[in-house]
């Protein structure tokens, strides 16, 4: 087969890669040996997000008194939570097979090797093939890390592949690692029952937000009664008691399953890096801002090539990729303007720094804070945890960073990830007029806050 | 590949219309990005116009000698197998760039559809009966209204008023908002940003600089006073300077230097044939220059979490107008003979009294010098232009009663006081740096080697 552009790997990065190369009028290849739309939307985000909504209405049923909704009783089915969760993932992964269709994307099932420059050999159901590309662009993503000395086996030891798959829940899981997929499985997993405790070797959850998002989030979660230990070392995993014991510094805890939650690694080996002479560093493919590796048509996207390890960061740069191959001159990404979001309840969405580190890069700061308390929309829902804070330049109004948790945090962030694109400042918020009763009115309200004109508080 | 709209570039506030002198470049010709593609006439200046695209200059719509409002399309770059037939067919639509609309890729991505004026726009609000499309703004400066406390009688009414910014820089809210409070002036500062708008970095990245203006009206007699509206160049003075002075903590260095040994080795210069003539502060800023090199700390910009220090010296050269100042930038000097100081100082000097500088001329100064020599002045302090961490300024070479060896002599002399931006240096490393510029000036055999 020869074709402008192989594409290795279909997940959110490939995939859009694939289809802004057919856009721009190149014949495209996309190599896949799971199935299209990678783990984004088989395993990861969109799966994820069927079990949080799950775990939501479970929540709800819970609290139907409050609505003056007597139940007799419900009966919550992980199993079918589950299944939901797998029909979804398999709408979205034909999506993308529409997708190709519609763009005359050819999709080819194996495992691809770069074998040279313009060569990828994908290994298949149907035997071995090259493929001839005058580009290539390698999307090959990530994997779940475990600690050293401790093998995942799905069974006792859960990564979130096999979670997301797992029907039968367990009666006591430990989660290690607090970051988004850490907290993000504590939830459902408590939605359902099951005893939750987290373990954190930094000190506190979700340590790469902003610290007062952490205390919110635990606050909530000490609510629903999920345990949570930070600063704690884990020395050993092994089976034991009602399947598996944890050795902390803090003690030996015990639960039925233990899920590693302790980050994810890019997966570059096997791909033919080394011969061709493609430049890792730190076990990330390194890019230029054209997302061009150190070997000259050979692209690389998404997790692969580093930090921040999401969805929508590959997205991006499949789409810098695609346009720099077509001969266009992409616009570099903004790293330092990618909005993170975990999606537990209270969801968690930020963008920019932290306080703490505006603080740290010498920037004199006024924050702005509002609490979903105040916030009419929030109190008509029911769902008034959380806050929106805001952290901006004093002298410019700079929106140096915004930090939110609470409902639906996850949709509100995006006003302000376009207004730092346009590097507005709090002026420009604050003269936007946002409709009422909206959750986003508490960050306009956090914003006039920073500007110590807040109306509501 | 890329089309580039070339189009007729804002080079000030107020720029509603250019006029195009000369194109320097012809149909057919190989352009690379930052040729100089034509030269233009605004109510300013003479500006040249650079290209910011790369390709071929497929096509020329304005020819030299006619003029063109702001925006207009006036030449099109691209490769020769480029249909640039959309982009032409788009002609009469005026682009809303500030500068050019850049960045290759750009154009065909961009599809303003604005409401495009039926013909070219009037620039006046006036709703006279419309002129034949000639622009308001006359090549020679037009005068600013003074508000005078006496009957206007007879003044005709100004073409354009001043106050009436017509013109829309492009830039983000963030950069208009550090200019502001840095004293950059938006119009001299190209974008990088989507289609030409100027966004933080461009900022950041610019040094200050100052515009040239019309000059203010002529005073009328037989009243007791006027307000003069501010020119455009004292405006940004007014708001520059306070915010020099208020967060950059000054500190002084003055010294005497003894220039009879200067004065002479001037003097033997200037009698050469066929040598340029070689002024004071042409010694200055080449004493400047090599003493900079060895104090580093001195050519430095604080920058709040760092403090930048430059490797090369482009020195401002404070040059008086008769509205304000202006502070045109002789790059490089530590790589510059004297000679080579004295004619390109000469020419910037002579084309910043007549505003033919070069938007780039106007900006990245790592220090400056301002000499009142010529007023007579003994000795003064400068105020720093930010982000430059230090200002010389130079008095004039006074014949003085000098004790010399033993005996009473005549002698010349020089105050020179350094304004030091204590943030980025301290006044020993100031002190050192006047030292070494005093002992150039008097040992000024060593400006030649």
């Amino acid at each position: 087969m020869k074709v402008d552009v192989a594409v290795v790997g279909t997940g959110p990065g490939g995939y859009v890669a694939a289809i802004r190369c057919a856009q721009l009028g190149l014949s495209v290849a996309a190599v896949e040996d799971d199935r299209p739309g990678g783990v984004c939307l088989n395993w990861g985000c969109i799966p994820t997000k069927a079990l949080l909504r799950n775990a939501e209405v479970v929540n709800l049923f819970g609290r139907a008194a409050e609505f003056g909704i007597r139940l007799a009783g419900f009966e919550a089915s992980y199993a079918e939570a589950i299944q939901r969760s797998r029909r979804v993932a398999d709408r979205m992964s034909k999506g993308v097979e529409f997708l190709f269709r519609k763009n005359k994307i050819t999709l080819v099932p194996g495992r691809g090797v770069l074998k040279a420059r313009g060569a990828v050999e994908v290994s298949g159901p149907g035997g071995t093939e090259t493929i001839q590309a005058t580009s290539a662009i390698l999307a090959t993503g990530s994997e779940p890390k475990s600690l050293p000395g401790v093998p995942i086996d799905e069974k006792t030891v859960l990564s979130s592949n096999g979670a997301v798959r797992n029907e039968q829940p367990p009666k006591s899981i430990i989660v290690i690692g607090a970051g988004a997929v850490g907290v993000e499985f504590a939830d459902v997993y408590a939605s359902y029952g099951v005893q939750v405790t987290i373990l954190e070797a930094l000190p506190r959850l979700v340590p790469l937000e902003d610290e007062e998002v952490s205390k919110e989030l635990a606050r909530a979660f000490r609510r629903r009664s999920i345990e949570m230990k930070t600063g704690v070392k884990v020395a050993s995993v092994k089976p034991g008691g009602a399947g598996v014991a944890v050795e902390t510094d803090a003690g030996r805890l015990e639960a039925e399953q233990v899920l590693m939650a302790v980050g994810r690694a890019a997966k570059v080996t096997g791909l033919g890096l080394e011969p061709l002479g493609v430049r890792l560093d730190r076990g990330f493919v390194t890019v230029s801002p054209r997302m061009e590796t150190s070997v000259p048509g050979v692209y690389a996207i998404g997790d692969m090539v580093g930090p921040p390890l999401l969805a929508h960061k590959a997205m991006a740069e499949g789409v810098v990729a695609a346009e720099a191959i077509a001969g266009r001159d992409p616009r570099p990404l903004d790293y330092g303007n990618v909005p993170a979001c975990t999606y537990c309840r209270p969801q968690i969405a930020s963008i920019g720094v932290s306080e703490a580190r505006a603080k740290e890069n010498g920037r004199e700061v006024s924050v702005g804070r509002f609490p979903f308390t105040a916030n009419g929309k929030a109190v008509a829902l029911g769902d008034t945890e959380g806050f929106v804070k805001v952290v901006a330049d004093k002298a410019t109004g700079e929106i140096l960073g915004v930090h939110i948790v609470g409902p639906e945090a996850t949709e509100i962030i995006h006003e302000f990830a376009v207004g730092r694109t346009v590097e507005a400042t709090l002026e420009e918020v604050i003269h936007t007029i946002h409709a009422h009763p909206t959750l986003s009115e508490a960050a306009l309200e956090a914003t006039l806050g920073a500007l110590g004109q807040a109306i509501h508080l | 590949m890329a089309v580039t709209k070339v189009v007729m570039p804002k080079l000030s506030e107020a720029m509603e219309t250019g006029k195009i002198i000369k194109w320097l470049k012809k149909e057919g010709d190989r352009i690379q990005g930052g040729d100089i593609l034509a030269e233009i006439e605004t109510d300013k200046a003479d500006v040249e116009m650079e290209a910011f695209g790369a390709g071929v200059l497929r096509k020329v719509l304005v020819p030299a000698g006619e003029k063109a409002p702001v925006g207009t399309l006036i030449g099109v770059i691209a490769e020769p197998g480029d249909d640039i037939a959309a982009v032409l067919a788009s002609a009469p639509a005026p682009a809303p760039a500030a500068a050019g609309v850049g960045a290759a890729g750009s154009a065909s991505a961009r599809n303003d559809a604005r409401s495009a004026p039926p013909a070219a726009p009037t620039p006046s609000a006036a709703p006279a009966p419309a002129p034949p499309p000639r622009p308001a703004v006359v090549s020679t400066p037009a005068p600013a209204a003074p508000a005078v406390n006496a009957p206007a009688v007879g003044i005709p009414a100004p073409t354009a008023p001043t106050a009436v910014a017509t013109g829309r820089v492009k830039a983000s809210p963030l950069a208009k908002k550090i200019a502001a409070q840095a004293g950059v002036d938006l119009r001299l500062i190209r974008g990088t940003g989507p289609g030409g708008r100027i966004i933080r970095r461009d900022v950041d990245a610019a040094a200050v600089t100052v515009t040239a203006v019309p000059a203010a009206a002529p005073t009328v007699p037989a009243v007791e006073y006027e307000d003069r509206p501010l020119s455009q160049i004292r405006a940004t003075i007014a708001k520059r300077l306070p915010l020099s002075k208020a967060p950059v903590p000054h500190f002084y260095v003055t010294s005497e230097v003894a220039m009879d040994r200067a004065w002479e080795l001037r003097e033997e210069l200037n009698a050469l044939e066929g040598q340029p003539k070689v002024s004071v502060n042409d010694l200055v800023v080449r004493a400047c220059a090599l003493a900079l090199l060895r104090h580093p700390g001195v050519n430095a910009s604080f920058q709040g979490e760092s403090i930048r220090v430059w490797h090369r010296a482009h020195i401002g050269i404070a040059v008086a107008l008769d509205d304000g100042l202006i502070t045109p930038v002789l790059r490089d000097c530590q790589a510059k003979s004297l000679a080579q100081i004295a004619v390109e100082a000469r020419d910037l000097v002579e084309r910043a009294r007549v505003r033919k500088l070069r938007v780039t001329e106007l900006s990245g100064a790592t220090f400056s010098i301002s000499n009142l020599g010529m007023y007579d002045v003994v000795e003064f302090s400068a105020i720093i232009n930010p982000p430059e961490g230090a200002i010389l300024a130079v008095g004039s070479v006074r014949r003085v009663p000098v004790v010399d060896d033993g005996g009473l002599g005549v002698g010349r002399r020089m105050a020179l006081t350094l304004s030091c931006d204590h943030r980025a240096m301290d006044g020993a490393m100031g002190a050192r740096f006047l030292q070494d510029v005093k002992r150039l000036l008097e040992e000024p055999l060593r400006l030649l080697v």
